[in-house]
């Protein structure tokens, strides 16, 4: 057990991040390095609990506590065991979770939580540094072929996992690279793609196939995929963006935040964006529609290309300062949080209804009718007379979510349920369709990333059983030791 | 063997206790007047014995004496028998099933039986009886009596050769009718068959035996000895056999470890040959033991058997109950060498005990090595000796006294008849020990395995990979290793834990389990003390033999010839040093215990073979048997060592081999104590954890062990750190030495299947059946399969979590889950009852079976009843109750909030153990109140006073703590700040004991007393005793309810803790289901259910928890730990270490602030309990919780659940309902009968008005005896009641008492009251005296000295916190024990004098006994050391001995004066008169931490 009474004597501290004007200057991520000694130090915050929430509190599953105390006695290869049991992505999660473990925290009931997500990204790095993270294949193939469809986080996960089981495993990928969301979706400034392509090379060695530029039910048939898998697994993400339908929405210069984000990161991955479909903020009033993590790398994306103002708006409320009686801890704290992408500036708004874009001569956007609101009820508003007014918009990003996956293609020529919000239902992971299984946002709906990770392990599993009739690859909620 | 019980009382588990006593005349003259005072003394012992329902029917009592021959010679001469000389015929008192027929065919039987061993019978007797006497229980099991006389037709017989033919014949017919006689039904009981000695007794009141049997009031019924014995039960099922004396001893006290004991007699006796027997005698005699008798019963026939054997009665006791032996460094060789030789032939029977022994010809009395049992004698000028379980039971003038005193632990006092003289101790063992070269016999063929040659070369560490696969076939977790051996390995301690367990039972949980998580660990509570084997570790022992044991009817030095092993744990160089013994004469056989995993079937089988191996080992001459399951890969599992051993044992005692060898485990499946107890507790002399030792190993090679900790280190604390453990595992029952622990069977089964138990736990108590060979195969080859899987596979190089102690989510299940604690937090907080049903609804709706109650379902028998008419949300609230948490593991915040919510609900809130504040009985402005309506008297006493008790509206004796029953507790330093050092009468910064037993409750009858006092010291209070779920604790509750108690708390297992060791917490004690069901079957079946509330606890969690105890039959209910999480807790489990993030068990301030429970969310909390209750009331139709209580017969078992394992468990015994016996009342409607209504003290207060009422000051004076206990109580209770803890003016109500005073003399005697007495007094003086005086000395005429003369008796000042007293004379045992503030002095002491003291001042005048100042944290203690040898008698542990400074010295003669000014002392007397010379004898006591605050507190007082 790490130091009964850590907590008492020593505080929360993170690595430094650079300063917002250094930052923006660049897409590296922002972060400083951390000594060993210095994470050590803060595993030793953690209090061992007898019912750990933040164990609870991960979706995967992370035994924290376990590794946290193996940190603190600066037994990092112990510690990267114990995280690798459960997560295979450390070096993501540990870079861009919103870290729901921190907030269910023991200690963050009445004291800033432990570090736990950056102690995970300290694990992870050092067990590279030191070669520990290797290409492990499996000693023993079945002979069985897997068709994972998708590369975002559930993807790869699935595949590492079924891999390990010993099955071949085939990842396709529409785009022309893996990753999905998470190499498109994430600026590099929160997590570099390196990162991605480290564990990709890894996950080659193990025999793991990739095929990207792929995009099946148009490139492949689904029953050319049906006929030479024996299973196949569906991990394509809701990708269907939830739309802003006000007037003015057709016109030039209002776009998707996904559309946005994945130009950027191609041209910091050394493509070349025709410029006649480039998007870019330089020497604009951006406005971002959307409060949510998505609308922040927005924010941070904007400032890097030089935008004049960034402005951000949102309908609901502002979140309180603190958490409120009904929102009590360990759950997700409804609080005002300050990302980094806000820190390097941005004008904030709650309460405003966006009415209308507005355009120039052009037919171009120019502006953006705004209103505040006055919530009387969680469902029912008014209007502040007099409140209205038009805030300039040149560029303007609608990150107000993701609705469902696309049902047209794939998913309707394979014939699976869709539930009533037009996600894939499964049960035990598998669809409607015997062999066809499903797992991350396709199955979920929008989420983070560690769902997607803990998603595809779990249904990993199932498809794993429903080739050998049992597996070995573990769950988050069960032991091994488990006797039925 | 095994007999199905309809419900879960187990006969085998009742208890008994008891007063015991004799007069002799040491003359040898026979007289009616000895009859006659033996009587008297049993009358005045009543207080000792018990009624049960029916006030009439005694639990039993009798009478032994010498044959009476002058009353036979005339009764026979009128018979027309013609009766011989006296000593030349044998008289049987035989107790004869009542049907002529059956009666006829006994008698038949005997007759021939005589025949056979060359007996005549000269004719019978009846004898005469008063049938109106009994009461009518004890009439309608009344045997018809009578007496038969009998003659030897041989010549030349002489007495001794008499008694071996009567004992012969005794034995067998009592076998024979037993066996072949049709109706007989175990009815027929010769009492006594003898030609010297004769019992009388019955199911008799101590007051109804002289009533009950002419003889005994007939003045020619004349002997020169009798020993009398009156019992208290745990039951009242009538039975005439059970009462005492049995033929050769009476016994107040347990036999602990009868089980082994028997299972090795059985061998024993099978090797039995004897010089003084026939073979033809020997096999009529023989089973002189049998499992179906008592413990009494068993060790009396054993006494007779090993006496008539012809050895010396006293060897026979020394032999078979020696005194602490082993750490006892002052013990002569002689003496020990003859310990040590008998070890090889016997082990101890080993229990409390005071032990009444007689052949006729010698008759004594000796005490176990605790001594925990009082023994007072007195021997006076006209030539008697009286022994007796108290003083004053008879009336003796004190200027015939000559000389009085008590037994010492393990002492023996014997009168001879024939020599006419009374034999001490030395003088009687010194003769037995000096018979035989003892001390050559060992020294010659004893080996100590510790001196043997090392061996040559040690096998290597096994490689990291090869070691993880090890650990994980046999079933490590990475839990075990942080938990338990790292903190072993470096700390050599118990790992300790809190919060209790909400993790299923093993039978219950779907998570591959070790086999011993399915035995229970029995512990002592009521009848039979726990002990502490910290502090009294000197009569505890881990010693452990190895090899072949010899006939017991013989000594010879071959008997000797045994491996000695320290203690059981063996490192690889103790193993290796037992397997090179060859050369020695120890044959070693390694029998391999694994087996082939490909089908489960494979396990029992290879058990068989595994018997059949031993079995043929043993023949061919092997007498050291070694179970291994080391040799294990892909295609050999371990058999579990647990199996394997308990296979082997049970089967060479079957074969009657077991005694020829010596049993070794080599198991890779043991590695935290409870393993090794229950592999040693099944028959294991020695365990060689070969994995444990290679992980120790392999840890601090890889540096991962804290720095200084190497291989060797790590072993050695390991070993030390089980050692300590099983120590405490042992002392828990109250069991000193492993020798009889080994084998022993302390434990309760839950969850295997008969058959299981009959092959490898035969004996062991099982009530709800379980799992198969099959079925534990199928589980441990889970465990088996993740280090072997079924194909390769890349595992990660982990063990599994475990997730026992810590809740993880691939590890065990638990009850307290984050979503749970969560549900609960927020629903109270925002008084949410939707929101609370989905808590509820995680609880009783459980996916994974954590609880026997999920497995159960409701049985509908009734229309459902509108909610409006079901009892009200308030009324049901009365019958909560919060947990028992002092103030000192709780927060102040904690605490009061708790009980501001009780208080305004109406329900109770329980001050724990640990005082209380008087601040909290003011109310608040709102009208809140902090007062804790509930005040427990916990072992360690703290703040336990008159005015505490005064303002209780109920009073809790804690026996037992869910989480670790049978042990004590500690609260450390840290945590014992200003605050709550004031309120327990403490030192801040010094740390506190509360020790394993209560200290004034060694049985059943002491029980009584504490109720007794309480009773006195608050009439209005209802008097609670808390016991914790196991087997027996259904007789020992009604047991509990014949002492008058008026609620009885059956606490479940699982109940939270501040601190526990992880073994205890885990595997000691049962959930509540079973111990309530239990305890309510076994009331009704004594017909005292309607006087007793019962209360239940233990994880009550929800509205249906509780439905589900009142069914099973609990009207009232405790919950805690869900009130704490209301509060704030969130299952931290870190109590212990005071670091409670949340501010509600911790004394640190900084965490204290971030308390932020709220007195309004534990309302809620109760409010949603009731209604919820309500609800389900509602559907089974039930309008008051009364009509709800006990209705069993409303559950079912849920046949809709989906568990491989609970369709293994028989639930019948739990949901066992019997209409019948419910008509006399399912709930408690009848109030107890204290008698305090003529107490003393009653005269006292009348005589004390002026005092009470004007303030006036008064002088009283009255006679006392022995029956008039608590004297002082009732009077401070008036006191404490009318001026608060204040009290009076010192001396203004002053007593003068002349007499022998009872127990409990001064108890919570307060400020203002002085108590003079004149006379002795009992066990319990001035037990928690609250600012009371107490002054005794010895009758003004006395011829004896007073300073050698024994005036008070055992366990003086318990608990006391503040007032004076003035011994003139020698206490106890125990005086002064957990003392926190009484000024006292004394002129002389037994054993463990300041034991666990941490506050007063004790002057010594005189001889102290062994173990002084053992635990003492606190307090003063001076003693006149005037031989020099004091510090030899010290427990050195907390405690240094220094020069008294002048400060001392002023203290010491202050108090002497006052001494000698109150009593005359003629030791004060001298030593004030020549101070200077006495002043350099004295030799102060300070513990080291009082010392250091003391320190402290002087220089800050010199800075400021």
């Amino acid at each position: 057990m790490g130091k009964v009474d850590g907590f008492l004597h020593i505080g929360r501290e993170l690595p430094q991040s650079r300063p917002p004007q250094e930052r923006i200057g660049d897409y590296k991520e922002i972060y400083e390095d951390f000594s060993a000694e210095k994470a050590a130090e803060q595993a030793a915050r953690c209090m061992d609990c007898g019912v750990p929430f933040c164990h609870n509190g991960c979706p995967l599953g992370n035994n924290i506590p376990e590794f946290n105390d193996a940190v603190y006695e600066q037994n990092w290869k112990m510690a990267y065991d114990i995280l690798r049991s459960t997560n295979n992505f450390p070096e993501f999660t540990g870079r861009i979770c919103p870290a729901p473990c921190e907030s269910s925290c023991v200690l963050s009931i009445n004291k800033p939580a432990v570090t736990i997500e950056n102690i995970e990204k300290e694990i992870i790095e050092k067990a590279f540094e030191e070669g520990w993270v290797k290409a492990q294949a499996p000693q023993n193939r079945t002979g069985r072929e897997v068709a994972i469809v998708g590369s975002g986080p559930a993807g790869l996960a699935a595949a590492a996992q079924l891999n390990k089981a010993g099955h071949h495993v085939t990842v396709f990928e529409k785009d022309d690279r893996i990753g999905g969301l998470l190499r498109y979706g994430i600026p590099d400034f929160k997590m570099e793609k390196w990162v991605i392509d480290r564990r990709m090379e890894l996950m080659k060695q193990e025999g793991i196939t990739f095929k990207t530029g792929v995009n099946v039910g148009k490139d492949i048939s689904a029953i050319e995929l049906r006929n030479n898998f024996d299973a196949i697994l569906l991990c394509t993400g809701s990708i269907v963006p939830r739309d802003l339908l006000i007037p003015g929405r057709d016109l030039d210069g209002i776009h998707y935040a996904m559309e946005y984000l994945t130009q950027q990161n191609k041209t910091v991955a050394g493509d070349q964006i025709d410029a006649a479909v480039k998007l870019d903020a330089v020497g604009k009033h951006v406005v971002v529609i959307g409060g949510g993590d998505t609308g922040s790398d927005c924010v941070g994306t904007a400032n890097r290309q030089g935008a004049i103002s960034v402005t951000q708006f949102q309908y609901r409320t502002a979140p309180p300062e603190k958490r409120k009686k009904s929102n009590p801890w360990p759950e997700w704290p409804m609080v005002m949080t300050t990302s980094s992408s806000h820190e390097e500036g941005c004008d904030r708004n709650w309460s405003t209804l966006t009415k209308e874009f507005v355009a120039d001569e052009n037919g171009k956007v120019k502006g953006l009718r705004v209103v505040d609101l006055e919530w009387v009820s969680p469902t029912e508003y008014l209007e502040i007379t007099d409140s209205e007014r038009i805030i300039p918009c040149d560029l303007a990003l609608i990150a107000i979510g993701y609705a469902h996956p696309l049902k047209e293609g794939l998913l309707d020529y394979l014939g699976v349920d869709l539930s009533k919000k037009g996600n894939i239902e499964v049960k035990d992971w598998q669809t409607n369709v015997p062999g066809v299984f499903a797992a991350g946002d396709v199955h979920r709906g929008q989420s983070l990333v560690v769902w997607a990770i803990s998603e595809g392990r779990e249904a990993a599993r199932a498809v794993d059983v429903y080739l050998e009739r049992n597996s070995l690859l573990e769950r988050k909620d069960h032991t091994r030791l488990m006797v039925h | 063997m095994h007999r199905k019980e309809e419900s879960l009382h187990v006969p085998s588990l009742e208890r008994d206790a008891c007063g015991v006593g004799c007069v002799v005349n040491i003359n040898g003259e026979a007289s009616y007047q000895i009859i006659d005072d033996a009587i008297s003394m049993l009358e005045n012992m009543e207080h000792r014995g018990a009624t049960g329902s029916d006030p009439a029917t005694g639990d039993g009592a009798g009478i032994m004496f010498r044959i009476p021959h002058k009353l036979f010679a005339r009764e026979c001469d009128e018979l027309g028998i013609d009766l011989p000389e006296s000593g030349q015929y044998g008289v049987g008192m035989f107790f004869f099933p009542p049907e002529a027929e059956v009666k006829a065919e006994c008698k038949k039987v005997f007759q021939t039986h005589a025949e056979e061993l060359k007996l005549r019978i000269l004719g019978y007797r009846e004898v005469p009886v008063d049938h109106q006497v009994p009461g009518q229980a004890a009439i309608d099991t009344q045997p018809s009596i009578e007496q038969v006389f009998v003659v030897s037709d041989e010549e030349d017989l002489d007495q001794d050769a008499l008694e071996r033919k009567l004992f012969v014949l005794r034995n067998y017919t009592t076998h024979f009718i037993g066996h072949y006689v049709p109706g007989n039904d175990g009815r027929f009981y010769a009492a006594s068959l003898s030609s010297r000695v004769i019992i009388y007794k019955g199911q008799l009141r101590t007051d109804q035996v002289r009533q009950f049997y002419y003889d005994l009031q007939d003045s020619y019924t004349r002997s020169s000895m009798a020993m009398v014995h009156s019992r208290f039960s745990t039951n009242t099922f009538p039975n005439w056999k059970l009462a005492q004396p049995f033929r050769f001893i009476a016994h107040n006290g347990e036999i602990n470890t009868i089980r082994g004991n028997l299972n090795k007699m059985k061998s024993k006796e099978a090797l039995m040959r004897s010089s003084l027997f026939t073979d033809t005698e020997l096999k009529m005699l023989l089973p002189v033991t049998d499992a179906a008798h008592s413990d009494s019963a068993n060790l009396d026939a054993l006494v007779e058997l090993l006496t008539i054997g012809g050895r010396p009665l006293a060897q026979v006791m020394m032999m078979l109950v020696p005194e602490a032996w082993q750490n006892n460094k002052s013990m002569d060789q002689n003496r020990k060498a003859f310990y040590k030789y008998h070890a090889s032939l016997m082990e101890p029977w080993d229990g409390p005990a005071a032990l009444f022994f007689t052949d006729g010809k010698q008759i004594g009395a000796t005490l176990d090595r605790n001594g925990l049992r009082p023994s007072r004698y007195c021997i006076t000028n006209d030539g008697k000796l009286i022994i007796a379980s108290e003083v004053g039971v008879i009336d003796i003038p004190s200027e015939k006294i000559e000389k009085r005193g008590r037994l010492e632990p393990g002492k023996m006092l014997i009168a001879d008849l024939e020599k006419n003289k009374v034999l001490f101790d030395d003088e009687i063992k010194s003769s037995i020990c000096d018979d035989k070269p003892y001390f050559d016999w060992i020294k010659e063929h004893r080996i100590k395995l510790r001196l043997m040659p090392e061996p040559k070369e040690l096998d290597p560490v096994p490689g990291e990979e090869e070691l993880l696969v090890k650990q994980k076939a046999y079933g490590y977790t990475s839990e075990d290793i942080k938990l338990i051996l790292r903190p072993m390995a470096e700390k050599a301690v118990e790992p300790v834990g809190s919060m209790g367990a909400d993790a299923p039972l093993a039978v219950l949980s779907k998570k591959s389990q070790h086999l011993s998580s399915y035995f229970k660990q029995f512990f002592a509570q009521v009848s039979n003390p726990p002990i502490d084997p910290i502090r009294e570790r000197l009569v505890m022992s881990l010693f452990t033999r190895l090899g072949e044991s010899l006939n017991i009817l013989e000594e010879t030095p071959e008997h000797t010839k045994q491996i000695h092993v320290s203690q059981p744990v063996l490192s690889q160089v103790g193993f290796k040093k037992l397997i090179q013994l060859e050369s020695r004469g120890f044959h070693h056989k390694i029998i391999g215990c694994t087996y082939n995993p490909d089908r489960y079937e494979n396990l029992e089988k290879a058990i068989d073979k595994i018997c059949a191996e031993a079995e043929q080992a043993i023949i061919s001459g092997k007498n050291l048997l070694i179970l291994s399951n080391r040799a294990i890969d892909e295609r050999h599992a371990p058999v579990p060592s647990l199996m394997a051993i308990g296979a082997v044992h049970h089967h060479l005692v079957k074969k009657n081999l077991r005694t020829r060898a010596g049993l070794v485990v080599e198991a890779g499946d043991a590695w935290e104590t409870h393993h090794f107890a229950t592999i040693i507790g099944y028959g294991a002399s020695a365990v060689y954890p070969f994995i444990a030792m290679d992980t120790l190993r392999a840890l601090a090679a890889a540096g991962r062990l804290q720095e200084g900790i190497d291989a060797d280190k790590a072993v050695s604390n390991y070993q030390n750190a089980i050692g300590y453990g099983l120590l405490k595992v042992m002392s828990k029952m109250g069991i000193s030495t492993l020798q009889s622990y080994q084998s022993a069977q302390i434990f309760e089964c839950i969850g295997l299947s008969q058959k299981v138990v009959n092959k490898c736990f035969r004996g062991t108590i099982n009530r709800i059946e379980g799992l198969d060979f099959q079925d534990l195969a199928k589980e441990h080859l889970a465990a088996f399969r993740v280090a072997y899987p079924e194909h390769a596979f890349a595992e990660s190089p982990l063990l599994p979590v475990g997730g026992y102690y810590q809740w993880r989510r691939r590890g065990e299940k638990h009850l307290l889950t984050p979503d749970v604690i969560h549900l609960l937090q927020k629903s109270t907080s925002l008084g949410d009852y939707k929101l609370y049903k989905k808590y509820a609804k995680l609880i009783n709706e459980q996916d994974d079976l954590i609880t026997l109650r999920s497995c159960l379902t409701y049985k509908k028998m009734r229309q459902p009843a509108p909610l409006e008419e079901v009892e009200s949300v308030e009324s049901i609230l009365r019958r909560f109750a919060t947990g028992a948490m002092s103030f000192g593991s709780l927060s102040h915040e904690a605490h009061s909030t708790l009980a501001i919510a009780m208080n305004r609900i109406g329900g109770k809130s329980n001050s724990g153990e640990g005082g209380e504040d008087e601040r909290r009985y003011i109310r608040h402005d709102n009208g809140d109140s902090e007062r804790s309506a509930v005040k427990q008297v916990a072992s360690g006493r703290f703040g336990v006073t008159s005015h505490y008790l005064t303002n209780a509206d109920e009073i809790q004796i804690k026996m037992a703590q869910g989480a670790k029953p049978g042990e004590g507790g500690q609260l450390p330093g840290h945590k014992v700040d200003n605050w709550i050092g004031k309120v327990r009468n403490a030192t801040p910064g010094v740390g506190l004991i509360s020790p394993p037993p209560h200290h004034d409750i060694y049985s059943i009858e002491d029980l009584a007393q504490l109720i007794y006092d309480l009773k006195n010291a608050n009439r209005f209070a209802r008097i609670n005793v808390k016991l914790v779920s196991e087997a027996g604790v259904g007789t020992i509750a009604a047991g509990v309810a014949k002492a008058k108690a008026d609620v009885i708390m059956i606490s479940g297992a699982d109940g939270g803790t501040g601190a526990s060791p992880l073994s205890s917490l885990r595997h000691t004690g049962l959930p509540w289901e079973i111990g309530l069901a239990e305890a309510h079957q076994t009331l009704l079946k004594n017909r005292l259910r309607n006087k007793v509330t019962l209360q239940t606890d233990g994880k009550i969690l929800t509205g249906r928890d509780i439905a589900i105890a009142t069914l099973l039959g609990a009207e009232e209910w405790g919950v805690a730990t869900a009130a704490l999480i209301v509060e704030g807790c969130i299952m931290m489990r870190k109590c212990h270490l005071n670091t409670c993030p949340v501010g509600v068990a911790t004394q640190n301030p900084e965490l204290r602030n971030l308390f932020t429970g709220d007195p309004d969310h534990v309302v809620n909390l109760f409010r949603f309990l009731a209604e919820e209750l309500r609800e389900i009331m509602a559907e089974l139709g039930f309008r008051s919780v009364n009509e709800m209580v006990g209705r069993a017969d409303f559950l079912q078992v849920d046949q809709n659940l989906d568990h491989w394992k609970m369709k293994k468990i028989d639930f019948s015994p739990i949901l066992a309902f019997d209409n019948q016996l419910s008509q006399t009342g399912r709930f408690k409607q009848v109030s107890q009968d204290l008698d305090i209504e003529k107490v003393l003290d009653r005269q006292l207060i009348k005589k004390s008005y002026p005092a009470l009422k004007n303030l006036i000051p008064v002088k009283l004076e009255s006679e006392i005896t022995n029956v008039d206990r608590s004297v002082g109580t009732m009077l401070s209770n008036e006191i404490s009641k009318r001026f608060g803890s204040k009290g009076l003016p010192d001396d203004f109500i002053y007593c003068k008492l002349t007499g022998s005073a009872g127990q409990s003399f001064g108890a919570f005697l307060t400020n203002g009251v002085t108590l003079e007495l004149e006379g002795e007094s009992n066990d319990y003086f001035g037990k928690g005296l609250s600012g009371g005086k107490l002054i005794v000395y010895p009758p003004r005429n006395r011829v004896f000295k007073a300073e050698e003369n024994i005036i008070i008796g055992n366990v003086a000042f318990y608990g006391g916190t503040i007032g004076e007293a003035f011994i003139n004379g020698r206490a106890g045992e125990r005086f002064a024990v957990r003392n926190s503030g009484v000024k006292a002095v004394v002129e002389g002491i037994g054993d463990h004098g300041c034991e666990y003291m941490t506050g007063g001042r004790i002057i010594v005048l005189g001889p102290t006994g062994k173990n002084f100042g053992a635990g003492m944290s606190g307090g003063i203690a001076y003693i006149l050391d005037a031989d020099g040898d004091f510090e030899k008698k010290c427990n050195t542990g907390m405690i240094s001995l220094e020069q008294p400074e002048e400060e001392d010295f002023q203290t010491i003669l202050d108090l002497t004066q006052k001494h000698v000014k109150y009593t005359g002392s003629e030791v004060g007397t001298s030593i004030v008169k020549s101070w200077d010379d006495y002043k350099k004898q004295f030799i102060k006591v300070i513990p080291h931490d009082y010392k250091a605050v003391l320190e402290q507190q002087k220089l800050e007082k010199v800075t400021a």
